[in-house]
Order: structure tokens, then sequence, then C-alpha cells
């Protein structure tokens, strides 16, 4: 039977679904009903000089009859006194001592830095974050991602938090940098206990096309804020995982970003993360989703043997390769099962205008099966994506799988395309219709 | 009066910006849509659903009005289930088909609703065409003349336009408000005339037109219902289900329904009158038929409606007296069987079932008078208007026909899609 409990760089939690710093975390009352629903710890909105907000603060993407797959904001930081804050997580830990409650912070001066973490240690809580992500408001105050940007001054504030600290202390960072593992490297020089990762990334939700301003909008004005959301959950994935990997920063990770299902938590773990984070999510659905998340990472546990979360954290992580190491012999075909095949023929259409036209139509224009054209097939996948029934479309496997040879491989033999017209391209290993040919369809 | 909006729920309501956002999201946007290639007049639909989708709700209406220019009317007549829903690839996985009527609906309703002007109307050709018929092939006729220029006049032996769409389709599948509210907004954009209560009979008046004119289209439609020619036809309370429907729709009366009543038929007028007399508090109301179940010409769908409803299908028996004095009182039947492939009276299986109402839905009359006296006009054996299928044009070069007098009676769309077709035929002929 699985077992969620973690112990996070020395945070112990139920289990490793925590809530987030937002809005989800703004007071006692909501982290308490919280963890009575099952969330195994929560990262209290960010603390420090409270701040004053504008309305409206939320922006988001629909798509196609979903709502929110991608969300906005430009709210700040905690907008509540300390004492206030420092009052309930005290009340909170009385009641649940074996949640993890977390105190994020971001102010300015050592002095500030030493007095609030000090403050939150009184009142009891299990660690520190560290804002130093944050991309709108505070960033322009020096703060927030302001710092996170700026690895010498992240490792030269992480340093003074160091010195006080005597409760874990975890680095938040931000996307919006060149090399996530830059700034990861200075928080784990400074003696952070751990990274957690991604903040928002600094965005345009949308531009209201008739008044002619971005959302969201305050009176006639906006301004930009960050993103985050399902639809961040890639980029997020690909920062965990550059910075699971790198030699330097080898302390543990909190994962972040688009986090909204146990699927989602679990392809987080496998790169590394040893604890996730959600709060989009519950600002859409409310704290129920937790039902879901840990029946399912339970269900997940047991079907592949695993009793606990350590042992399948980072199991993915061996397999992201550089691609220069991938096997350029290992062949795949589409294959359509006509008997599932509906006829939409978005594959047709797909490879056909938006990859290498190896998809034809029937002769017989009753038969709406479309056939693959296997010389013409690279193998891309892009018909099995678009493909609106499940499984019907499948790529097949077609080479023996004995012979294995990489780009890095080749070009150690010079058996590479070099120049511009060189006759090793790979393009030539399949037909390309003349231009004049579009007009004769 | 009554209102027979409230007596008549609309069975494809007007749908609300939230259902037609959800619902236009889940369309596939197929290639080579099959839902544009099973409508009659090829809408776009794809287009005009991503166009919903996307918040472009006056282009998905010029989508529709640029194929069909009675889109609100078909949308809502439609036998959908057969044409562009049945066609939709998600059916094929047991998943609801779009809701493409009611999308349609949606739109062309908005577009009529904001007076949307879609089209420039040229400056005039000069040239003039008379319709005959304002029913969905004289006014979708009439809208292809307009946009080339042609001064049209349609001459409308009823007072009101729409033709079957307002007085013969059932009063839950289009409210008379809104099959007259499309005309009016076409008439508003296109600027055809229609001169009312002026039938042309015979073949003076005609003569009249084909000289005035340089081109006649016949969008004439089919007559009153078939006799069956059996005895006791006479009685008053055995009518035909077109006049019946007719009666509903255009003068509702507060008298109730009888309380038995038996439709004859198998098609889909039978079906619609059947459900009317139900939903109007008919006790026991049957349907007969004297072929069986599955021979009818009715779509599956409805018989389903009618059923649920609470019509009752009898069927293998065909009748052969109306029963009664004065009045109805019944309707012999005849049991019937195949044999070798013929239908055949069971001899001695006579039966009587008890009624007060006779509705007989066994089809329209031609018009085979009016089109007899037309020199060079040739019909078929049915007495059918025969066209040139890409064209219109009957075999007298200035007659053009469509509808159900040249298709024998089938849908609005194809009516809708037959007028289009011979206004673009007319012009082609003219313009030589």
């Amino acid at each position: 039977m699985a077992n969620l409990k973690i112990n996070f760089a020395g945070i112990q939690a139920p289990n490793p679904f925590w809530l987030a710093s937002g809005p989800p975390t703004n007071s006692g009352y909501q982290i308490m009903k919280a963890f009575d629903q099952g969330w195994g710890g929560a990262v209290w909105k960010t603390l420090g000089v409270p701040v004053v907000n504008v309305s409206s603060r939320y922006g988001a993407i629909n798509h196609r009859g979903n709502r929110v797959v991608g969300f906005n904001n430009i709210e700040l930081i905690t907008d509540r006194r300390l004492c206030d804050n420092l009052r309930e997580m005290e009340e909170v830990k009385k009641y649940f001592p074996d949640h993890a409650v977390i105190a994020s912070l971001m102010v300015q001066t050592k002095k500030e830095w030493q007095q609030i973490v000090q403050d939150v240690q009184n009142a009891g809580a299990d660690g520190i974050e560290l804002n130093f992500g944050c991309p709108h408001g505070m960033c322009e105050r020096g703060m927030g991602s302001a710092v996170g940007q700026e690895p010498e001054v992240l490792e030269l504030i992480t340093s003074w938090v160091m010195e006080v600290a005597k409760i874990p202390v975890i680095v938040k960072l931000t996307p919006n940098i060149s090399d996530i593992t830059e700034p990861a490297q200075a928080a784990r020089r400074a003696g952070a206990n751990a990274i957690s990762l991604i903040n928002t990334i600094q965005s345009l939700v949308g531009v209201d096309i008739d008044k002619f301003v971005t959302y969201p909008i305050v009176e006639n004005h906006s301004s930009n804020g960050g993103y985050c959301g399902p639809a961040v959950k890639p980029i997020a994935l690909n920062m965990v995982k550059n910075c699971a990997q790198h030699p330097l920063v080898q302390i543990p990770i909190s994962g972040i970003g688009g986090i909204e299902n146990w699927r989602d938590a679990v392809e987080f773990l496998l790169l590394g993360a040893s604890s996730v984070q959600v709060c989009t999510a519950v600002m859409h659905y409310g704290f129920g989703i937790i039902r879901d998340m840990t029946a399912g990472l339970e269900q997940y546990m047991d079907s592949h043997g695993f009793e606990t979360i350590d042992q399948f954290v980072g199991k993915a992580l061996p397999n992201v390769k550089h691609w220069e190491d991938l096997n350029l012999k290992y062949s795949i075909k589409a294959s359509i099962n006509e008997e599932k095949c509906i006829g939409c023929q978005l594959c047709y259409i797909a490879c056909e205008d938006g990859a290498h036209q190896a998809i034809d139509l029937n002769d017989d224009k009753n038969n709406r099966i479309p056939k693959i054209n296997e010389e013409n097939c690279v193998g891309c996948n892009l018909c099995s994506l678009i493909c609106p029934v499940e499984d019907c479309i499948t790529m097949v496997r077609k080479d023996d799988g004995n012979e294995h040879l990489t780009w890095r491989q080749r070009t150690e033999a010079n058996d590479v395309p070099t120049t511009f017209d060189d006759a090793l391209a790979g393009g030539n290993s399949h037909t390309v219709p003349t231009p004049l040919e579009a007009l004769k369809r | 009066m009554q209102d027979n909006e409230k007596r008549f729920p609309q069975i494809k309501p007007l749908m609300n910006s939230s259902e037609a956002y959800y619902e236009s999201s889940r369309c596939l946007f197929c290639y080579n849509a099959p839902c544009t290639i099973a409508c009659p007049t090829s809408i776009d639909i794809p287009l005009f659903i991503r166009q919903i989708n996307n918040g472009n709700l006056t282009g998905a209406g010029k989508t529709i009005y640029d194929s069909n220019y009675l889109g609100n009317t078909c949308a809502k007549v439609c036998p959908t289930e057969v044409l562009c829903e049945g066609a939709c690839v998600f059916t094929k996985v047991n998943i609801k088909a779009l809701a493409i009527g009611r999308l349609q609906n949606f739109a062309t309703n908005n577009a009529i609703l904001t007076k949307q002007k879609y089209f420039e109307i040229p400056n005039p050709n000069g040239k003039s065409v008379a319709i005959i018929g304002a029913g969905p092939a004289g006014i979708s006729c009439a809208c292809e003349l307009r946009k080339a220029g042609y001064q049209v006049d349609i001459f409308e032996a009823k007072s009101n336009p729409s033709g079957l769409a307002l007085h013969g389709v059932a009063p839950y599948k289009i409210t008379n408000r809104e099959a007259l509210m499309e005309v009016e907004y076409l008439r508003e954009q296109f600027g055809f005339n229609i001169i009312y209560n002026t039938r042309i009979a015979n073949i003076e008046d005609v003569q009249k037109l084909e000289t005035k004119y340089d081109a006649v289209f016949l969008g004439i439609g089919l007559g009153n219902s078939a006799e069956i020619k059996i005895n006791g036809e006479d009685k008053p309370e055995c009518i035909g289900a077109t006049e019946f429907i007719e009666q509903i729709k255009m003068n509702p009366s507060e008298e109730p329904i009888a309380r038995k009543v038996i439709v004859l038929g198998g098609g889909n007028t039978a079906m619609d009158a059947a459900s009317e007399c139900a939903r109007l508090g008919a006790e026991k109301v049957i349907v007969a038929y004297r072929r069986s179940e599955k021979e009818m010409k009715a779509y599956y769908f409805e018989y389903d409606l009618a059923k649920v409803t609470g019509v009752t299908g009898m069927f293998n028996i065909a009748p052969i007296e109306i029963v009664g004095g004065n009045n109805v009182e019944g309707v012999k039947f005849i049991r019937t069987e195949h044999v070798d492939g013929k239908l055949r009276n069971i001899q001695g299986s006579e039966f009587v079932l008890d009624c007060d109402l006779v509705i007989k839905a066994t089809g329209q009359m031609k018009q085979k008078s009016l089109i007899a006296n037309i020199s060079g006009i040739t019909m078929d054996e049915t007495g059918r208007i025969l066209v040139n299928e890409t064209s219109g044009q009957t075999s007298n070069p200035k007659y053009f026909a469509g509808g159900d007098a040249v298709n024998g009676g089938a849908e609005v769309v194809n009516a809708t899609a037959e007028g289009k077709i011979a206004g673009i035929g007319i012009h082609l002929f003219l313009s030589r």
C-alpha cells in the first residue's frame, strides 16, 4: 500500500501536495480548510510589508470550451498585516502539527529579512520559501524576480537568511531567465536547503480588441502580469529537469507550474521534484481536487509497486538526453486502424498541409478512411496527436532494434551534412512534391 | 385566437450564447466535411461553427446565407438527423452529433434580428423575372436574381409568404413568426416584390406574365391533399393533412380537438399531423399505414417523436370505408400482407376502429392543370415538371421551375437549393 508521506529537505508532510503561495493561502481560514480536506502542506501567501492591490487582478485564456487553460495575475504579495498572519499561522500549526506550513517571504533590507525569518520561526512555520520569482509589481521595487534574475543578489540575500534560519529554507525561482540553473546554483552556494520552481512567467494574457487595452483591465489601463495554469506546465517540467540534472544544484526541488491532477504531479516527481505545489487549479476548482490527486497518486504507486514517493522521484531523468544522443536508426510509421477511423480526415489535412504529404485520401470518395504513404511517412507523430479517436492512429516500429546510431556518432565518423547542398540531407529520403503540384489539386 | 407558440414548444429552441459557445467548441473542423457534403445547399458548416466559436457571429451568418437564403428556416425545419447531423463523424463513435441546426439558427437569428446586410444589390440590369409562388423555392430564386440586378415580382395566391414553411411545417418545428421574419428580412435586404392574394390560375394570367417578363419561375408547389377514393370520404370530419395543419397554424381554434383521431398514411406529414393532435389533447391518436412499419416513408425520428407524444402506430391495415351517418364514427380497415413482394388484402379480415376525426396524409396532388396550359412544358407521368437539373430550365426555355412541383414533395432545403440553382440558370439564360 502506497505511503504518500514525504520528508522534503527536512520538512515533513503527510503527502507531496502543497498549496503554492498565492490567493488560496491568503489566510489561516483557507489553509485550515485545505488541510482538513487532505492537502499535505501550504506555502503561505507571501509575507512582507503589506501592499495595496488593484482591481481587477486576473486574466485568463479559454480554449474551445475549456476555461482558464492559462491564467495571469497582477496581484501582489499579502495585503494583510504581518501580526494577523503570524497569529493565524500559530493557530493552524496548533490544529495541524503534522502538516507542512511554509512561510513565503519577500522584503528588502538585510534587517527586514532577518527580522521576518525569526518572526515566522517563532510562529511555528516548518519552513521558509524566499519569493525571488514574482515578475510583476514587486520586481520594479527591486524584489521578486528582480532578485531571481541576478544570481549574485540571490546568493547574497539567501545567505542573510541562512544566518538566522533554524528551519529549512526553499528558494523560489523565476522562469524569466535564460538559464534556470544559474540562480539554482546560486541558491545552493548560499546554503539553501531546497529550491522551488517555477514562479509565474511575465506575460500579457490578451488584448481587449475593442477597447485597445490588455487584460486584466484596471479602469482604462493594464500592466504585465504573471502567467500560470495548465498552459505553463511544459515550461516548468523542462526547468525542473534542468535543475534536477545539474551536478551543481542537487538539492530537493518543489515542482510548480500548471499542476491540476495526479498525473501532472507524477510527471513533476518523475523529473526530479519531491513535492509539488498547486495554486491555479485550486483557484479554478477549489480545494476538493485533492481527493482526485491523492487517490490517483496512490493508485499509480500501487500499480507500479512503489511504496514511497522517494522510489520514483527522478525516475525519468536518465531518459532525458541531449538530442545528439538519440538513435537515428529508430524508425516508426503511422498506422490507421480502419475499424476505429471515423473519417474526419484531420490526419490527412494535417500531414498534407502541415507535414510531409504522407497521407492520401481514398480514390473512392465514399470511403473516407485515409491511407498512410509509408514511403513518405517520417514518423513525426502529428497525425496520431490530432486524431480525435482514442488509439486509432498508432506509430508502429519498423526497424529491428538492432541498429543504434546517433548524430554524435555520425559526426565523429564524418558522416553528417556539412555544406548547404550536401547529399547527406535527411530530406532526401522522402518525396517532396513540386511547387506547381499545389495548384493542380 | 390560441397562441401557438405556447401550445407548441419548439423542439429545437434558440440556443443561448453559452450553449452555442460550448457546443461549437466540440466541432472537429473535419476536412472535406461530411456535414457540408450532406447539406443540399452545401453550407460550409465547419466554417460557420468555427466563426461562432471564435466570436464572429455576423460572419457565421454570412457563411450560411452565402449558400442558403433561407438559412434560419432550414436551421429549424431541416431533418438534420438524416442530413448534416446524421453525417457528423462523431456519430460513428456514439458521441452526440454537433447540434448543427441549432447552431445555424443561433447565427441566422442574430443576423435577422440585427438586420445584417450581407449582399450588395446592383443597379437594375433592365430585365425582370416573374416568380409564381412565394414559398422557399420562389424566395430563394428571387434573392439570387436580385443579386444579379433583375427586377423580381413574386405572385402569391395566399396572403402570406413562405409556402409550406409557414402553412405546412409542424408548429413545434418553427413558429409562424420565425417563418415570416426571415422572408421579411430577405425582402428588405434584396428588394423583391411580393404580390399577395394573386393566384396565377389560368393560361391568360400566364400569358400576361410571359409578355411582361423576360423569364418566369414556377415555384408553385403541390396542391391539396390527395383523395383516397373510398366511401364516406366526403364526411366533414374526414380532412386532408395539409389542410388540417394549415388550419392549426393559421387559424388556431379554441375548440377542443377530436377525442379519437385516425391518421391515414406513413409519411412525415402523417407523423406531424398525429403529433399535433396528441399535443392538442386528443385522447387517442392512431397512425394507420397499409404497409409495414419498415416501409414507412417517415424518418425514424419523426415516428419516435410521434410515439413520445402518445401516438400509436398500426401497420398492414388499409382503409376501405369511412363509417358513420352524417358524421365520422370510425374507419373500416382490412388487414394486408405481402405475397411475392406485392401487397394484398387479407379477405375476411375487415374490422372497424372508432374515431371522430380522420386525417388523410397520403400525399398531395400535383398542380397539373396550370402546367398543362403552358405550351412546351413537359411533365413526367406523375405530374412533376421536368427540368434541367443544373439550371432549373424547363423544356420551354423561358420557364424555370424548382421545389415540390419539380421534386414531387421534398424538404424546404431542397426547394431552397433548387430555387437558387434556377436563379443562377435564369441569369445565365438571360445574359447570353
